[in-house]
């Protein structure tokens, strides 16, 4: 019997030969990750099931990511539950603000080597999807998933049925993954996945490299999907080269593939070479145009970063753009690398320098803005252009305030004219 | 493992500040929370409802936000079990974890009337209309999930698991 690619990874961590869609499984648990909102919730569940430990202090990682440098009492006293919890179990993979592998959670995760091709991830945060870019299937769940998988390091799952997004051709020069991401959004709505796996295949993968790969999978759970994931490749073993070198030599991942014959609810072929600069605008991701088929926009705000693109490539097309002009009188730009590895590379590489001649503020590695926490809060009718992955209502801040979802061209182009513009804008 | 009880029937798409609306979630209390289940849409709801009853419900069943809080409110309110044609994918997570039976069954919900007795049967996932006599094949739940259940959710069968092996 055929399986797609997450079927295959979640039969094998449930010891069964084959599984089907629908079916519920138990599974084992590679890695289990809660952040600074879920995490507190979840000890609190933990500590009632009387677990004297968590089954596995390397598998388990914890990252004060969304209101920290913290931002007022409440978030202090949360992370500060967090923190005894870490020392207590000697979690390893627990991080602070400033460390060398501190950073928003689903851009360290990668970064510091603990995704690998194959494992099975829960994490009590929406965007754990993300890490499909690496070939593993990785999900998002509640507090009380969370606790219950540190004491035993397994969970259950309902087997998804999958969604075939078969891309063929090439991006265009200056398009992004996040306008891909946003496009299929676009097509196929906010719960056009719902519950399933967004399988991504076809000769147009090997052009994607990983960071537009893990911009995509970030978003699946926007179009409702349960996990998003790419095929194992070259570009993924280059990555795993890089990042995680010691697992890699060990051999510490497996490479699944969906069968031939895998069967999916359906097969959408997306040409590369046809997705346009799109911007999702308020309030819904699935609200996708393209750029130069709307009116004028006026701005107030550009964020630039979070775990959908805050990554080394997204600070680098940044800079490569603001270079040489300023961000509009009146508009605020926040530029916030995703981490502090991240941070170093620009630092090295003298971007730090080019956004701040544009005028940037350049923020502490944080979510801040993204989920309307600190740093970045929109006022009653503001309109923010952000990289990050929601603009539901109030997202970023009071209720009447917009969020224009965008990739970096964008988004770098919107901050020098002040109102929404592609990069083409910029020259002129 | 068997339920018997009445039916409550309801349509599609009932979101979870149906089940349990906002104003009541400065309580984590079950009791409490059953005490204003599904008020917006039924108001006798909490008044009739006895120990083993089902709702019976549209597709899409706990659409909405995630809060735990209502399936806790369900189970506290006496329910037995809910079945409809489909669940919102964080609903159906969220009542196995608080121990409440789900079961997915669209011939069962279209035969089924408001006020039908049904016998209920999780190990062979057998719907039984008393009032009708007609019978169901649901999906049955795998050994585990009936652990969930009789455990009273995820964290008491984590915590059997755990005086288990320790
Ligand atoms: S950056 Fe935004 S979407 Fe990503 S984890 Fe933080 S709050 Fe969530």
């Amino acid at each position: 019997m055929s399986m797609t690619m997450t079927q295959k990874i979640l039969a094998a961590h449930a010891g069964l030969d084959h599984v089907s869609a629908g079916q519920l499984i138990e599974a084992k648990l590679d890695l289990v990750l809660g952040n600074d909102v879920t995490t507190p919730p979840a000890i609190k569940v933990f500590e009632e099931t009387g677990a004297a430990d968590v089954f596995d202090k390397a598998k388990v990682a914890l990252v004060p990511d969304h209101f920290t440098p913290n931002k007022d009492i409440k978030s202090a006293e949360h992370c500060a539950r967090m923190r005894t919890f870490a020392r207590r179990f000697d979690i390893e993979n627990y991080y602070e603000q400033g460390e060398a592998t501190f950073g928003i959670e689903h851009v360290v995760l990668p970064e510091n080597g603990l995704v690998m091709p194959g494992y099975v991830i829960i994490g009590a945060d929406s965007h754990t999807c993300t890490y499909g870019a690496l070939g593993a299937f990785a999900t998002g769940v509640g507090s009380t998933d969370l606790a219950c998988a540190m004491v035993v390091g397994q969970t259950w799952f309902r087997v998804p049925e999958a969604i075939n997004f078969k891309l063929v051709g090439k991006l265009n020069p200056g398009i992004t993954g996040k306008d891909l991401i946003l496009h299929i959004i676009g097509m196929i709505g906010v719960d056009g996945a719902l519950y399933q796996s967004m399988e991504f295949t076809g000769d147009g993968v090997a052009t994607l490299p990983m960071s537009d790969r893990l911009t995509i999978c970030n978003m699946a759970i926007e179009a409702g999907g349960k996990n998003g994931i790419f095929p194992v490749d070259e570009i993924t073993l280059d990555y795993l080269k890089n990042f995680a070198p010691e697992r890699f030599d060990r051999g510490e991942y497996t490479v699944f593939a969906a069968d031939e014959d895998a069967e999916y609810v359906r097969t959408i072929e997306v040409d590369l070479a046809k997705v346009p600069l799109t911007v999702a605008f308020p309030h819904l991701p699935e609200n996708a145009r393209e750029i130069g088929s709307f009116e004028r926009v006026d701005i107030d705000q550009v964020v630039i970063g979070s775990c959908t693109n805050g990554r080394i490539e997204d600070m680098r097309l940044a800079a490569e753009l603001l270079k040489g002009h300023k961000v509009s009188k009146g508009l605020r730009l926040i530029v916030i690398p995703g981490s502090q590895r991240v941070y170093r590379e620009c630092l090295r590489e003298g971007l730090i320098e080019v956004f701040v001649d544009a005028g940037a503020a350049v923020s502490a590695r944080t979510c801040g803005p993204c989920l309307g926490g600190h740093m970045g809060i929109l006022a009653a009718g503001e309109r923010c252009v952000a990289t990050t992955n929601r603009n539901f209502v109030g997202r970023m801040g009071h209720p009447k305030s917009e969020v224009y979802l965008a990739g970096v061209p964008v988004a770098c182009a919107s901050a020098v004219k002040g109102y929404i513009a592609g990069p083409a804008e910029l020259d002129a | 493992m068997k339920a018997k009880g009445k039916v409550f029937k309801y349509g599609a798409n009932v979101d979870t500040d149906v089940i349990i609306p906002a104003r009541y979630l400065n309580t984590a209390e079950p009791a409490e929370l059953a005490a204003h289940c599904m008020e917006d849409i039924d108001k006798d709801f909490v008044s009739r409802v006895e120990p083993g009853d089902m709702i019976v419900a549209g597709p899409n069943f706990g659409c909405g936000s995630s809060r735990e809080h209502a399936p806790v409110a369900i189970k506290a309110s006496g329910v037995s079990c809910v079945i409809a044609p489909s669940f919102a994918r964080i609903f159906y997570r969220n009542a196995i974890n608080m121990g409440l039976a789900i079961m997915e069954c669209p011939e069962a919900v279209e035969a089924i009337s408001d006020g039908d007795k049904l016998e209920v049967d999780f190990d062979t996932g057998v719907i039984f209309n008393e009032t009708t006599g007609k019978r169901f094949q649901a999906e049955p739940f795998p050994e585990f999930i009936k652990k969930i259940i009789e455990s009273d959710g995820l964290v008491g069968y984590i915590s059997r698991k755990k005086e288990q092996t320790q």
